[in-house]
């Protein structure tokens, strides 16, 4: 293994470290204490599992370490919270599987993108995301890990995995559209 | 004709993985005439885009808070 191979996993372990920790200093410090630790046992790498998935295995024991030396328990999503993964659809769609409320016009989202306020909502939207749901939408949207490699991480069939991908992605439009593009068109923002 | 709900799940999915020609085709006829669904896929497009951006805003805030510090 060399630096070369491990370096080019570096910016999918920075994305995992940031979300997690929330500090872009302390992020950048326990990927290089991965990467150090994977060089210095790449005899534990099997090749049972990928490199990458291999080195967010090290990655995770860096952050509970860091949480720990820090009480930083300002994790993005918290694995125990409740909230089960249920079928929002039902409450999407009638029995003909056309919309209960249809999908509005955003006008100009992009423009969003440059708010500090829109971000607050986003994090919220994504914060009461059911547990699975966050975890999975985190690892495919924000860390940019492939599908295979989700399944494996959390444990999930292929066929689970787009069923909770799918209601990741149908809670959080539904939140955004009620908190802030839903208001920006009747005008409270 | 697929439904509304059929047809989301397939937007959902073409992020991620290729659809069959006849899953293409289909949401390609859905989307020519339903204006709620079309509305979805670009908002699908953009809740992508927004998760590439939200982890550069956390990036830069949290590099500001540590420059305060």
């Amino acid at each position: 293994m060399t630096d070369d191979t491990l370096i080019q996993h570096r910016p999918i372990l920075f994305r995992y470290a940031l979300l997690h920790l929330r500090d872009a200093d302390l992020a950048e410090d326990v990927v290089q204490e991965t990467l150090l630790a994977a060089l210095q046992s790449d005899a534990g790498f099997a090749e049972r599992s990928s490199l990458r998935t291999w080195l967010i295995g090290i990655l995770k024991h860096k952050i509970a370490d860091q949480q720990r030396r820090d009480a930083r328990e300002t994790r993005l999503f918290e694995p125990d919270r409740v909230g089960a993964d249920e079928d929002i659809e039902e409450h999407l769609f009638n029995a003909e599987g056309s919309w209960h409320s249809p999908p509005k016009v955003w006008s100009h989202p992009e423009n969003a993108l440059e708010q500090e306020e829109f971000w607050r909502i986003y994090e919220w939207c994504q914060q009461n995301l059911p547990a699975r749901q966050a975890e999975v939408f985190m690892l495919r949207e924000l860390v940019g890990l492939e599908p295979e490699e989700i399944c494996k991480e959390a444990n999930l069939s292929s066929t689970n995995y787009w069923v909770t991908l799918h209601r990741a992605r149908m809670r959080l439009r539904a939140c955004l559209e009620a908190r802030w593009f839903g208001k920006q068109q009747t005008g409270d923002k | 004709m697929r439904s509304c709900r059929e047809v989301s799940e397939l937007v959902s999915k073409s992020l991620d993985v290729h659809l069959s020609l006849r899953e293409r085709m289909a949401v390609r006829l859905h989307l020519m005439m339903c204006r709620h669904c079309s509305n979805f896929k670009k908002q699908m497009l953009f809740l992508r885009r927004a998760g590439a951006s939200y982890v550069e805003y956390l990036e830069k805030t949290s590099r500001k808070e540590s420059v305060k510090r």
